[in-house]
C-alpha cells in the first residue's frame, strides 16, 4: 500500500440530510465498543473518531486496501445502516485530500456554519479520545496537532469567524456593543415563546445574570424563569417597569404593539443616562416604531437582525478562499512531512524510525 | 551624536512617526477589516519618545516648559493627548482609541511644524524661574490634551451612535468600544480635564493677586470661558440634562474652540523676560 493508506471516511452534512445523519449519529457507549472493534482490525494501524452533530468520521491509516471497507462495515454494523446506503452518501479521502480534509473541518471551514469555533474543541475532544485509548500513533498525532496549528492560523489571518450569524447571539452582539458587558445589564423577556427562551439563553451563555419574565400568562412566566434562573413579572406592570432594564426582549405574539411610545420615553425620563435597548422579534412586531426615534434608545426588529446575520455569513463565506488557501499550503507540507511515514506504516516499518521530510 | 540635532527635527521625527501609525491603521482597516492596534502602539510609542527628546532639547533651551510659542503650545497638546492616551487605552483597552490618538497627534504636530510662523519668537524664561508659575501653564496646556482626548471619544461616540441607529456594522464600526464605555470614559476625561484646568486657573489667579506674574486680559478670559463652557457642560451632563449624543456633540465642538482660544492667550503674552529671535535648538 502507498501512501495513500492515510484516508477518512464517513458522511456529513453535505451529502447525508439530518435523518441520515440521525441514523448514523454515534452515542458515548457505542463509540467506546467500536473503538475496541476497530482495534482489532489488523490492517488499521492508527485511528481517531470525529463525531459531531453534522458529521461522523473516521480518520485512519491503514497498511492494506481492506483497511477502509472494514472500517465502513463495522460502522455500519453497530449502528444497523446497510452499507449500501451508506456508501451511497460516504465521504472518502486519501492521503494528502484527507489531511487537507482534517484542517478544512477543525478550521470550522467545511461546517454547516462557516467559521463556527464549536468544532475546533469537538475535534481536539476526538484526538485527546483517540490518543488516551492508544488508537493514534505519529501519523496521526502529527496531523491532528498540525490541524489545530492551522486552525488557528485561519482564525488569525482571516475574518472567517467575524460576526455571529445566528439571530440570538446577533442580538447578544449588538447588546455588547450598547453596553460593553452584560454581567450588570438588566433583561426582561416579554413573551415566554421559544424565540425569547432562545434568545434569553443566549444572553446568559454570554454572562447575563438579571433575567425577568413577563408574558401574558403568568403561570407561563413564572415556568421560564425557573427554567432559566430568573424571576417573573406580570405583564401589567411592563410600563411602569421598562425603566429598570437595559435590554428588553419583546417576543409576544400579541396582535399589536405592547411598548408604547408614551411608556419608554417615560421611562428614559427616569433613566435619561443609560441607553435602553429592544430586540423585538415578535411579528406583528411589539414595538411602537416610533421609540426607535427616542434619545438614548436603540430598537431592532426581526429583519434587522436577519439582515445583520445574513451580512456575517456572507462576510465569512467571502473569507472562505483565504483560508482555504492557507489551509492548502499547510496541508501540502504536512503531508509532505506525513507521507513517507504512511508509506512506511503500510509496509509494515515501524513510522517512528522514518526519517522525517520537509519539516511541516 | 545625537545631540547635534536640532529638536524641529526630533519633532518632524515623532510627527512622522504618528502619521505612520495613522496611516498604517487606515490601510490595515481597509485591507484586511481589522485595525492594526499593537503595530499602531509601538508607531506612537516611537514618535512619543521623539517627540519627549525634541521638546526636552527646547526645554533646555528656553529654561523651562516649552510653552513659549504657539509651536510649543500645540506640541506640549499633541504629547498631553499621547501621555493620556497610554493611561486611558491601557486602563480601559478601548480599540480603535490609538488609531484616532495617533491622527489627532499628526494633525497636531504637522500642522505647527508646518507653519515656520508659529516658531518663529521663541521666548526663554518665560516663567521667570518660578516653578510654581511653570506648573500652572503646564496643567494648563496638559488640561487641553484631556479635552483633545474627550474629543477623540466623542467622536467615536457619535460615530458608534450611528453605527446603532443606521444599523451599520462593517468595517471601522466593527471595532468601535461599547457606547456605554465611551460615554463613561468621556464623563470621567471631562471631570479630569475641568479639575485640572479649574486648578491651574486658581493658581494663575493667585499669581496675578499677588503681581506674580502680569497678563493681559486676553491670557485670563480665553482660558476661563473655555473652564466656563467645559464646567457648564459637565454641569447639565451631571443633572442629566446634556446626554448622548448632544453631550458628545457638545464636547467634540468645544475642542477647536479651546484650541483658537490658544491663539488669544499666546497672542496676549506678556512675558517676564521680552521675546527674542533665537536660531534653531540644538
Amino acid at each position: 500500500m502507498s501512501a495513500d493508506g492515510l484516508f477518512v471516511i464517513g458522511a456529513n452534512h453535505h451529502r447525508a440530510p439530518i435523518e441520515v445523519r440521525e441514523k448514523l449519529a454515534i452515542t458515548a457507549d457505542n463509540a467506546a465498543a467500536l473503538r475496541t472493534e476497530l482495534t482489532q482490525i489488523a490492517g488499521l494501524k492508527e485511528f481517531a473518531v470525529l463525531s459531531t452533530c453534522n458529521r461522523i468520521e473516521f480518520y485512519g491509516v491503514g497498511s492494506d486496501a481492506t483497511a477502509v471497507a472494514l472500517v465502513t462495515a463495522a460502522f455500519c454494523a453497530r449502528q444497523n445502516f446497510a452499507t449500501i446506503e451508506f456508501e451511497k452518501i460516504r465521504l472518502s479521502l486519501r492521503g494528502r485530500e484527507a489531511v487537507q480534509h482534517l484542517l478544512e473541518v477543525a478550521a470550522g471551514l467545511d461546517s454547516q456554519l462557516i467559521g463556527e469555533t464549536e468544532i475546533f474543541g469537538q475535534v481536539k475532544e476526538a484526538y485527546a479520545a483517540a490518543q488516551s485509548s492508544g488508537s493514534t500513533g505519529p501519523v496521526l498525532n502529527r496531523v491532528f496537532q498540525k490541524g489545530f496549528q492551522a486552525a488557528k492560523a485561519v482564525r488569525t489571518n482571516t475574518a472567517i469567524t467575524a460576526g455571529q450569524v445566528s439571530i440570538a447571539n446577533v442580538a447578544v452582539d449588538l447588546a455588547l456593543n450598547i453596553f460593553g458587558g452584560l454581567q450588570e445589564a438588566r433583561i426582561l423577556l416579554l413573551g415566554a415563546g421559544e424565540i425569547g427562551e432562545k434568545t434569553a439563553k443566549a444572553f446568559q451563555s454570554r454572562g447575563a445574570a438579571a433575567l425577568t419574565v413577563a408574558s401574558r400568562r403568568f403561570e407561563r412566566a413564572m415556568e421560564l424563569a425557573t427554567l432559566l434562573g430568573g424571576s417573573a413579572m406580570p405583564f401589567e406592570q411592563r410600563d411602569a417597569r421598562f425603566s429598570e432594564f437595559d435590554v428588553i426582549v419583546c417576543a409576544t405574539s400579541a396582535p399589536g404593539t405592547v411598548v408604547s411610545l408614551a411608556a419608554v420615553a417615560a421611562a428614559m425620563h427616569r433613566r435619561p443616562a443609560r441607553p435602553l435597548f429592544f430586540i423585538d422579534q415578535a411579528l406583528p412586531r411589539d414595538v411602537e416604531p416610533a421609540v426607535a426615534e427616542l434619545e438614548n434608545v436603540y430598537v431592532y426588529n426581526l429583519d434587522d437582525l436577519a439582515k445583520i446575520a445574513e451580512e456575517n455569513r456572507a462576510a465569512r463565506a467571502a473569507e472562505l478562499a483565504k483560508g482555504r488557501a492557507i489551509i492548502a499550503e499547510k496541508a501540502e507540507a504536512l503531508w509532505r512531512h506525513v507521507a513517507p511515514q504512511v508509506e512506511a506504516l503500510a509496509n509494515g516499518v515501524n513510522a517512528s524510525s522514518v526519517p522525517r521530510a520537509d519539516p511541516a | 551624536m545625537f545631540t547635534d540635532i536640532a529638536d524641529r527635527t526630533w519633532l518632524w521625527g515623532a510627527a512622522g512617526f504618528y502619521l505612520v501609525g495613522f496611516l498604517l491603521g487606515t490601510l490595515s482597516i481597509l485591507r484586511t477589516g481589522r485595525p492594526a492596534g499593537g503595530q499602531t502602539n509601538i508607531l506612537i510609542a516611537l514618535g512619543y519618545a521623539l517627540q519627549l527628546v525634541g521638546l526636552g532639547i527646547r526645554g533646555k533651551a528656553v529654561a523651562g516648559c516649552p510653552l513659549g510659542n504657539t509651536f510649543e503650545i500645540f506640541q506640549f497638546t499633541a504629547w498631553s493627548a499621547i501621555t493620556l492616551y497610554f493611561m486611558i487605552g491601557v486602563t480601559f483597552r478601548l480599540s480603535l482609541l490609538g488609531y484616532f490618538t495617533s491622527c489627532l497627534a499628526a494633525v497636531l504636530s504637522i500642522v505647527s511644524l508646518i507653519f515656520p510662523g508659529w516658531d518663529a519668537t521663541r521666548r526663554a524664561h518665560i516663567f521667570g524661574g518660578n516653578t510654581l508659575v511653570e506648573l500652572h501653564a503646564a496643567l494648563a496646556l496638559f488640561s487641553y490634551g484631556v479635552f483633545a482626548l474627550l474629543a477623540l471619544t466623542s467622536l467615536m461616540f457619535l460615530l458608534r451612535h450611528f453605527s446603532l441607529k443606521s444599523k451599520q456594522f462593517g468595517g471601522l464600526f466593527s471595532f468601535l468600544p461599547s457606547i456605554l464605555d465611551l460615554d463613561h470614559i468621556g464623563l470621567r476625561l471631562l471631570v479630569a480635564g475641568v479639575s485640572l484646568l479649574g486648578f491651574s486657573l486658581t493658581m494663575g489667579l493667585i499669581f496675578w493677586a499677588r503681581g506674580i506674574a502680569a497678563v493681559d486680559a486676553g491670557k485670563f478670559i480665553a482660558p476661563i470661558l473655555v473652564w466656563t463652557a467645559y464646567s457648564s457642560a459637565l454641569s447639565l451632563r451631571l443633572r442629566g440634562q446634556l446626554l448622548a449624543k448632544r453631550f458628545a456633540w457638545t464636547c467634540l465642538v468645544l475642542f477647536p474652540i479651546a484650541l483658537l482660544s490658544l491663539g488669544f492667550v499666546d497672542a496676549s503674552r506678556h512675558p517676564i523676560n521680552p521675546p527674542m529671535k533665537m536660531a534653531s535648538t540644538r
